[in-house]
Formats: C-alpha cells, sequence, structure tokens
C-alpha cells in the first residue's frame, strides 16, 4: 500500500465523479453505497498504509508519482525547480490520515441519515467526497504546490457546500465571504511560496527540511526580519484564512448556513485545522522565525481569549460551536506558537473527535426539533434524546477539560507549555486558562439550555424523536474516542511517556531538556496546573448550573445590567460592521464611482462607443461627397491627380527664373 | 524641327479641355468624346516623347491606347445607347439613382 498511496485520495475522488455525473436519477441507496465505499475504502487504504509503515520501521515515506511543473536547467542539465505529484508519509501525516478519513467515514454515515430527506442528495454526497479528495491530497502532499492544491480544493469543496442551500441568500453569502476572506489569506499563503521558492529554490518538503541542508542556509534568511520571519508569518496568513484566526476568522461562524454535517467535517474537524496542520509541517521554518513563532502564539491566544466572548452569548447553537471552533482553534496555534507542535497536533486530533461529536449531536437535536436551531427555543430534551444528550455531554466534558476525557490532556499539554514558554508565557498562559473557564461555561451554558430546565417549544408543532441508528452510532463511535483519545499522553502525569510527543518525536524532534531541568519540580508544575486547569472548568461549569439551571431568570437581568458589554458581545464586537465599513464599504465606493462610472463606463464602453460614433460621424460628413452625380466624381478624380502630381514632382520645383529678372 | 515642349503644351492644353469638357458639357455623347479627346491628348504627348527620345516604345503604346479606346468607345456607346432607351434622356444630370 505504500507503494499506492495515490489510492487514497484517489478513491473519493471518483466516488465524488462518479455520484456527480450520474447519480441524479439514482435512488439514495446507490449514492450511499459509492460515496461511502470510496470513503470507507479509503479509510481501510490508509489503516493498511499505516500499518506497512509501522511495519517497515521507516520514519519517513516518499513517494514520487509523476512530475508536474519542471523547469529544466538547459546549461547543466537536471532541473531547476520541480513540483511532482509527490506524496509522503510521516507520523504527522498518520495522525492526519486517521483524523481525516476515520473522522470523515463516521460523518459520511452520519450523513447518510441525517440528509435522508434532503433535495440534492447526489449533490452533497458529491461535494463532501470531493472534499475528502482534496484534503487528502493537502496532508499527503510532499511540496507546498501540491499541499496548496489541496488547500485551494478543499475551500471549494467548503464554498459548495456552505451554499449547499443556494436559494438560500444567507447561504448563498456566506459561501461568497468564505471564499473571498480565504483568498486573502491565500494571498499571503502563495506570496510565503513564492519567497520560500526564491531563497531555497525549491518547494519540496524533504529538500526544503532537511536538517543537513540547514547549515547552507542562506545567512540572511535567520535574524528578525530576515527570509524565514517573512515567509513564516505570510504562511501563517494564510493559515489565519483557512484555519479562521484574527483577523480572518469572521467566515466560520457563517459558514454554520451549510448542512450540520458539512459543519462538523469540514467547519470543526478537518479544514479548519489545515492552517494547524501547515504550521506544524513547516515547523522548522518557523522555530528559526522566533518573531514569526511569537506571532502565532499571541494570535492563536487572543483569538482563543475573542471568540470565547462572543461564543457566551450566542444563541444559535450551531453558532456556539461555531465559535468554540474558533477559539479551540486558538488553542492549537498558541501550542505551535509556542514550540509545542505536537501540543497542538494532539489538541487538533482531540478536537476533531469532540467537535465532530458536538456538531452532529447537535445536528441530532436540530433534526430532533425539526430544524430549530435556537438554544432559547429548547429546554428539557435530556429525557426525550437520551443518546443525543449522553454523547454530547461527553463531548462536552471533553471540550471542557475535565480529567479524564480528552479534552483535558491536550489543552492540559498546550497551557503547560504556555506556561513555560519563555517570551511572555504568563500572559499566555493566564489568557488561555481564562479561556478555558469560559469555554467550559459557553458549553455548559449550551447543555444545560438544551437538555434541562423547562421546554420552551410549542409541544404540537414540533414532534421532538431520536435520530436513527444512522446517525446515532458515529455520535457513539466518537464519544468514545472522546473519552480515551488523550490518553496517549496521560501516563506524563505520573511520570511516565507522553506516547502522543514521542510518536511525533521523529517529525517534531525530541523536546530538549535544558540544563538544571528539575525532574521533580517539572512534575509539580504539572499536577499543580492541571489542577488549576480543571478548577477553572468546574468553576465555568458551577456558573453555568446555577445561572441556567438554578435561577433560569437569572442571565436575562445579568444581560440588561452589563448593558453595553453585553450588546457588543451580541453583536460579536461589531467587526462584521467595522469590515463592512473599513473595507466593504470603501471596496464598493470605489468599485462604483470610479471602477464602474468612470473607468467602465467612461474610458472602455467610452473608446468603444467613441470609435463608433466618430466612424459614423465622419460617415455623415463624407456621404454628402456621394452625389451620385458622374461629373462630380471626374472632378474629384481630377483634383485627386492634381494633389498627387503636385505632391509627387513638388521636391523637383525649382524656382523658375523668368528672363526679365537680373 | 518643333520642340518636344511645344507638343507637351499642345497636349496639355487637348487635356485640359477634355478635362473641362468632361466636367461641364451634360450631354453624354459629349463627354465621351471629351474622353476621346483625353486620351489623344495622351497619345500625342506619347509620340512627342517617342520622338524625342528616338525610342520607339511610345508610339507601340499609343497603338494600344488606341485598341482600348475603340473597345472602350463600343462598350460605352452600348450604354449610352441603353441609358437613352431606359431614361429618354442623354443627359447625365438624370442619370445619379447611385445617390445616396
Amino acid at each position: 500500500m505504500l507503494d499506492y498511496l495515490w489510492i487514497i485520495p484517489l478513491l473519493p475522488l471518483l466516488g465524488s465523479a462518479i455520484n456527480g455525473l450520474l447519480g441524479a436519477k439514482w435512488p439514495n441507496k446507490f449514492v450511499n453505497a459509492v460515496a461511502l465505499g470510496a470513503t470507507g475504502l479509503s479509510f481501510a487504504c490508509a489503516l493498511e498504509a499505516v500499518r506497512e509503515f509501522f511495519a517497515s520501521g521507516q520514519a519517513f515515506v516518499h513517494k514520487e508519482y509523476f512530475d508536474w511543473i519542471v523547469v529544466p536547467d538547459v546549461v547543466h542539465g537536471g532541473s531547476l525547480f520541480r513540483a511532482g505529484f509527490d506524496l509522503q508519509m510521516d507520523q504527522l501525516t498518520v495522525i492526519m490520515l486517521m483524523v481525516v478519513t476515520g473522522v470523515g467515514f463516521l460523518i459520511h454515515i452520519y450523513s447518510t441519515g441525517y440528509m435522508a430527506h434532503e433535495g440534492g442528495y447526489y449533490r452533497f454526497f458529491s461535494y463532501l467526497n470531493l472534499f475528502m479528495f482534496f484534503m487528502l491530497i493537502l496532508i499527503l502532499a510532499a511540496n507546498y504546490v501540491l499541499l496548496f492544491v489541496g488547500w485551494e480544493g478543499v475551500g471549494l469543496a467548503s464554498y459548495l457546500l456552505i451554499g449547499f442551500y443556494f436559494l438560500r441568500k444567507s447561504a448563498a453569502d456566506a459561501g461568497k465571504k468564505a471564499f473571498i476572506v480565504n483568498r486573502i489569506g491565500d494571498f499571503g499563503f502563495m506570496l510565503g511560496m513564492f519567497l520560500l521558492f526564491r531563497t531555497f529554490h525549491t518547494l519540496d518538503f524533504a529538500t526544503l527540511f532537511n536538517a543537513q541542508h540547514a547549515a547552507g542556509w542562506p545567512p540572511d534568511a535567520m535574524g528578525h526580519l530576515g527570509t524565514f520571519t517573512i515567509a513564516c508569518l505570510l504562511l501563517f496568513m494564510g493559515a489565519c484564512g483557512k484555519s479562521a484566526q484574527l483577523p480572518l476568522y469572521v467566515w466560520l461562524p457563517d459558514a454554520m448556513e451549510g448542512p450540520t454535517p458539512v459543519s462538523a467535517l469540514i467547519h470543526a474537524a478537518t479544514m479548519v485545522t489545515a492552517g494547524v496542520y501547515v504550521v506544524a509541517r513547516s515547523h522548522i521554518l518557523f522555530t528559526h522565525a522566533p518573531i514569526a513563532m511569537v506571532v502565532v502564539a499571541i494570535v492563536g491566544c487572543a483569538t482563543a481569549f475573542f471568540a470565547a466572548t462572543i461564543g457566551l452569548v450566542q444563541t444559535d447553537i450551531k453558532k456556539v460551536l461555531a465559535y468554540s471552533t474558533v477559539s479551540q482553534l486558538g488553542y492549537m496555534f498558541l501550542g505551535c506558537g509556542v514550540g509545542a507542535f505536537s501540543a497542538g497536533i494532539f489538541h487538533l486530533m482531540t478536537h476533531a473527535f469532540f467537535k465532530a461529536l458536538l456538531f452532529l449531536a447537535a445536528g441530532s437535536v436540530i433534526h430532533a426539533m425539526g430544524g430549530e436551531q435556537d438554544m432559547l427555543k429548547m429546554g428539557g430534551l435530556s429525557e426525550k434524546i437520551k443518546w443525543t444528550y449522553a454523547t454530547m455531554l461527553t463531548a462536552t466534558l471533553a471540550i471542557a477539560g475535565i480529567p479524564p476525557l480528552a479534552g483535558f490532556f491536550s489543552k492540559d499539554s498546550i497551557l503547560l507549555s504556555a506556561f513555560n514558554s519563555e517570551h511572555g508565557g504568563r500572559i499566555l498562559y493566564g489568557l488561555g486558562l481564562f479561556t478555558a473557564l469560559l469555554t467550559s461555561f459557553y458549553m455548559f451554558r449550551l447543555i444545560f439550555l438544551t437538555f434541562f430546565g423547562e421546554e420552551r417549544y410549542d409541544e404540537h408543532h414540533v414532534h421532538v424523536h431520536e435520530s436513527p441508528w444512522s446517525m446515532l452510532g458515529p455520535l457513539v463511535i466518537l464519544a468514545l474516542l472522546s473519552i480515551v483519545g488523550g490518553w496517549l499522553a496521560a501516563p506524563a502525569l505520573w511520570g511516565g511517556t507522553d506516547y502522543f510527543t514521542s510518536f511525533l518525536g521523529p517529525v517534531f524532534g525530541a523536546g530538549e531538556v535544558p540544563p538544571g531541568f528539575d525532574e521533580a519540580a517539572a512534575q509539580q508544575l504539572e499536577w499543580i496546573l492541571a489542577g488549576v486547569a480543571v478548577a477553572s472548568a468546574l468553576i465555568g461549569l458551577a456558573v453555568a448550573y446555577w445561572l441556567y439551571v438554578k435561577q433560569p431568570e437569572k442571565p436575562a437581568s445579568i444581560a440588561k445590567s452589563a448593558g453595553p458589554v453585553y450588546t457588543t458581545l451580541w453583536n460579536k464586537y461589531y467587526v462584521d460592521e467595522l469590515y463592512a465599513a473599513v473595507i466593504v464599504a470603501p471596496l464598493m465606493w470605489v468599485s462604483r464611482n470610479i471602477l464602474w462610472k468612470v473607468v467602465d463606463v467612461d474610458i472602455v464602453d467610452g473608446a468603444v462607443n467613441g470609435i463608433a460614433h466618430g466612424a459614423s460621424e465622419v460617415g455623415d460628413a463624407s456621404r454628402h461627397t456621394q452625389s451620385g452625380n458622374t461629373r462630380s466624381y471626374a472632378v474629384w478624380v481630377v483634383i485627386g491627380a492634381i494633389v498627387i502630381i503636385a505632391v509627387v514632382f513638388w521636391p523637383y520645383l525649382k524656382p523658375v527664373s523668368i528672363g526679365m529678372v537680373p | 524641327m518643333v520642340p518636344t515642349t511645344y507638343y507637351i503644351a499642345l497636349s496639355a492644353v487637348l487635356f485640359g479641355l477634355g478635362v473641362l469638357a468632361f466636367i461641364f458639357k451634360r450631354n453624354i455623347i459629349t463627354i465621351f468624346m471629351s474622353i476621346e479627346l483625353m486620351l489623344n491628348a495622351v497619345n500625342l504627348a506619347f509620340v512627342a516623347f517617342s520622338q524625342a527620345s528616338g525610342n520607339l516604345d511610345g508610339q507601340v503604346f499609343v497603338l494600344f491606347v488606341i485598341i482600348v479606346a475603340a473597345a472602350e468607345a463600343a462598350v460605352g456607346l452600348g450604354i449610352v445607347i441603353l441609358i437613352a432607351r431606359n431614361r429618354q434622356t442623354l443627359n447625365v444630370e438624370r442619370v445619379d439613382l447611385l445617390k445616396l
């Protein structure tokens, strides 16, 4: 299988093509068979590839399948630049591969239940498989160029799926917004690639990141504002767009217009983590650019906090989860930014489990409520949809960081790394810890509003029903993963090995033990920080319980007394309005008043119309010469002849000396 | 011997008369005759230059011109007859259907 890595992404592409081209008239069963078959087989192939990878004992597998862009060196032979269809596999790829194919397969199963009664069934699965294809290309790519293909492809799939209900204007707009905001990030990403190419003349990961090669890096590349810093910042700009970080996060909450399985797969578990993946993949560049690292950490931490505060007051169940996703992605970047790449990837993995689960469970709730997404119109559902409730509670405990669930370990390792980092680590840690408290609060607020308290919906209109097993099955599996997913790192707490970090060791390098490292003190610190984190999560839980179960009328009065703070949060810090005023409005003005009314109407149209108008004017003036009278034509001939003769003979004319003049 | 200049001057005068007649006369037959006049003015110039340069090319050319003039007269008179039949007039000012 290792020799045939290309099969893994190809299968979903085939599924997408078959469903997209032929599926329109098929019954759902056939579409299911193709879509699930493609993803399932892809998952199986990925498993086999991973098995062989471990069996072979290699740290790194690199396969070149065919050339794509080659610039031959005509002088010396060989090639100046090569970007091929090359796939690679290392421990980081293994993690991503398992998350993408595994979680992707579960979400495909879930979708068969969730989308069963929707129109465009084949279209949905065609897009979903297309997404899988591009995502797999993204994580298997062995150079930045191929990675960028996947990167843009998932953006396309995301656009198509956000706008899946394209007849609804808000959905179509949200799709466009996601696409355009991502373009801004991709612009930076491309510039970053160009800069890397200009400096190193290659975009292959293997050569670019080769440790021996590192010694030969140009001297000006290092340093504080050297090539590395700029290239990393540009790559991070792309990551900010894809992974919804400040200031480009605005598209992700709107992306919730798409069907819920899409939100789970693309906008929570996989695609939005591509930015984190790129930063982790480029970790060698980033570790040479301390400023870029600090920027990544600060942006991540700020986003985590910022999005969490917005999440506090949202009432749309999917919006809360969307802001939560933005916030958790911030954590991952915080981890990467403080140099704990494996912690960032660890959180990426556990987040994929519990956030996919949260979205799918939310989808199940929405399904049960007949399409209602407003939590204020739910309540008391815990008895009626027990499985959904149980699994969602598991995911909430996981994301809140309650041990021994997955989120606790991953978040704890990020916070620990932040605490130990050199550049303002305590501030990052403090903000991260406070965000953990907020996370716990808004997640339990969601649980309490949805599943507890009195029923706030109209029982005559809403027939609450548990979802079919095709939906509940994936929920249960993801719930199990959300529980056990973090245990790989658990032994570290009592002095053992953090299996996850040591697993990724070959990629990120084993952490160096600083001189004078006190094992016992570090152990103690880890326990203290873990205790503090759990305490903050419990505080969040308790506050949410007190506000939304014990005294359900309290939140409204708090909102009223908090006044401006509440309105600011409710309006998401007016960021959309700010962007509309600062960027969109001037652009619109320039487009309308300059590009449209001046450039297009006056200059472009003016030139074309002017030429036509001029021709017409000239014709109108000269038509009078056409009298139809033969003799007048003869006059023109004579005049013409005289003019020609005059022109031809003019140079030969000499002043004629008439005899009488001396 | 008569200088070449005189022949050329005569030729120019004849040509000018032909042009003027072509422009100002209305009768189509007269216009035809003025064309013949212009052609023959040119013939005269050819012959004069031929004689002056001692080269027979000009005289050969004149023969061609006479042949073409004869053919042109045959075609032209045919047209004139058709115009006379269709329009009952030989006045060119009445023949202006090409006018915009």
